[in-house]
């Protein structure tokens, strides 16, 4: 059974529909990317995915259970980590307190807690009492990824992680969310930054106009230069 | 963020109470009523606090709260002949009772929703005490509360006033600085982000009512006894006016700040009302000042003027 199943989803702010009928799954493990350009749809799937704007139409699984129209603090509970675009953290609380707020106990006892948070992320363990408003934004982006792993999510979605940070920050980024693959946490990426997204994925879809244009694995992607041409260049 | 206070404001703290319990020794009525008056009202001013400082939303309702700890206390001492041990928690926990009843409906909204449902409650409770007679007295006020005889001297009553207020003040403060208190300020923060952490927004709204609405019940319940009375303008909307510009005035992302509107804007409409008789005037200008110059209250001009002479060193 897949971890997460989103099958045939319609979404829409009003009279706006944005989405037409996407689907994709994402097995236990895997990193699955959603690429594509400004305003294809890559942030509506995920707010559709944790409950943010709820699907008018088709169905969203998570392990088995139907989530589609289920409230976000009730699809993070189940194990959904959602780590949204811009870094939004909580600037009036400090770094220490930003983590405790989202600290849910893993129910195998084997799970994130600030020491092991801190190991990913060693910058966060020396500005832990700063609030969180002054922090640079690579910082920023470490500290709303480690805020949802407090959570013990089994699947996690990062919405356009290295939009906005320095490449320096985005390489080590990247190798951080690696680190989060090989301990085996499934992962759904939203990425315009294709290097990132062909290093990380098992799998990539392309979204164009609210529909999934695309589905290969990176070397697919790598092999159909004109693919690339058509749905991913200005 | 954890329950002990930093240095600076625990050695204010003592200091304040010290003072506090050296009034009765200065044989001033005038002094001894004021300062019972001024610890009910910082109750009543750090209680709603907790919605607005915290939680994020704005109560126009909070005297509804504050009316029903002072009605029901009174009535349960008087009409009932309850003891006090008995009618006080009695009269808070209804407070809490009736926080949550209202908090259950009002946090399905937020913003300017929330707040005119809050007003819309409040108004229905003050219509209740001033159609309801034969229990509250209707607009004649429910006059003659029995206090209890140990209670019936002023100093006596200024000190069950003070551990009372402190008593509170101090659980207020644990509250706050706990990780439901955290957790408020995300909620206040954002709450869909918030929410998407994981935190039921809703039920922390919710709670957050419920922690305001119980100790406005307890400020009410010691002023219906301080007053002997209780009266249908405590649960009108210029009560909760009056408590919502006290905790803008101190400063309302602070945990003191609202302490310091309540005791300022009191003394203020004291010494205003010997010269005038026009104090709404005066509390409007003192509005405007705040929306206009004090966003963040007295407190916040505190900070500001601090950081002015670190930075001029």
């Amino acid at each position: 059974m897949p971890q997460l199943e989103v099958h045939s989803i319609h979404t829409s702010y009003g009279l706006s529909q944005v989405l037409f009928g996407i689907s994709f799954v994402v097995e236990p493990g895997e990193v699955v990317s959603l690429i594509g350009r400004n305003g294809v749809g890559k942030t509506t799937t995920m707010r559709s995915i944790i409950g943010l704007t709820h699907a008018t139409m088709g169905r969203i699984t998570f392990e088995g259970t139907n989530i589609t129209r289920m409230a976000a603090h009730r699809i993070s509970r189940l194990g959904v980590g959602f780590v949204p675009e811009e870094r939004r953290i909580f600037p009036q609380l400090t770094v220490w307190e930003n983590l405790d707020i989202a600290r849910r106990p893993a129910n195998n006892g084997n799970g994130w807690d600030e020491e092991r948070v801190f190991s990913l992320f060693p910058d966060l363990r020396d500005i832990q009492s700063r609030p969180g408003g002054v922090l640079s934004g690579g910082q920023q982006q470490m500290l709303t990824i480690a805020r949802s792993l407090m959570n013990n999510p089994r699947l996690l979605l990062l919405d356009e992680p290295s939009e906005g940070l320095a490449p320096k920050v985005v390489e080590d980024l990247r190798d951080q969310i690696k680190a989060l693959k090989d301990s085996g946490l499934s992962i759904v990426l939203a990425e315009q930054n294709l290097s990132f997204v062909l290093y990380l994925s098992d799998r990539c879809h392309i979204l164009e106009k609210g529909e999934v244009k695309y589905s290969g694995t990176p070397n697919d992607l790598r092999a159909n230069p004109d693919v690339l041409e058509r749905y991913l260049t200005l | 963020m954890g329950w002990a206070m930093p240095r600076g404001v625990l050695t204010t703290c003592i200091l304040v109470l010290v003072a506090l319990a050296c009034v009765p020794l200065m044989e001033s009525r005038y002094l001894i009523d004021l300062s019972t008056e001024i610890l009910v009202y910082v109750l009543f001013a750090l209680s709603l606090n907790v919605i607005i400082g915290f939680s994020g939303n704005v109560s126009f309702g909070h005297a509804a709260y504050f009316a029903i700890g002072g009605y029901a206390n009174a009535i349960l001492l008087t009409t009932y002949e309850w003891p006090l041990f008995l009618s006080f928690p009695a009269a808070v926990v209804l407070s809490a009772a009736a926080a949550a009843f209202v908090a259950y409906f009002c946090t399905r909204l937020t913003d300017i929703y929330f707040a005119m449902l809050t007003l819309a409650f409040s108004m229905l409770v003050w219509a209740i005490a001033f159609k309801w007679r034969s229990v509250t007295g209707g607009d004649d006020g429910f006059v003659g509360v029995n206090v209890p005889e140990f209670l019936n001297s002023r100093v006596p009553f200024f000190y069950f006033t003070l551990v009372i207020v402190t008593t509170s003040i101090a659980t207020l403060w644990m509250i706050c600085h706990s990780a439901f208190g955290q957790t408020l300020i995300a909620v206040r923060e954002n709450l869909t982000r918030a929410g998407f952490i994981g935190v039921n927004t809703r039920m922390m709204r919710c709670a957050a009512f419920i922690v305001a609405g119980t100790f406005a019940g307890v400020a009410g319940a010691i002023f219906a006894m301080y007053n002997r009375g209780v009266y249908t303008e405590s649960a009108f909307w210029t009560e909760s006016a009056q408590v919502l510009i006290m905790t803008l005035l101190g400063g309302m992302y602070s945990v003191f700040g609202p302490a310091i509107g309540a005791t300022t804007l009191y003394l203020l409409e004291r010494f205003a009302n010997e010269y005038t008789e026009y104090w709404p005037t005066v509390l409007g200008v003192i509005l405007l000042v705040i929306v206009l110059v004090l966003p963040e209250g007295l407190v916040g001009l505190a900070k500001r003027i601090r950081g002015h002479i670190a930075g001029g060193n």
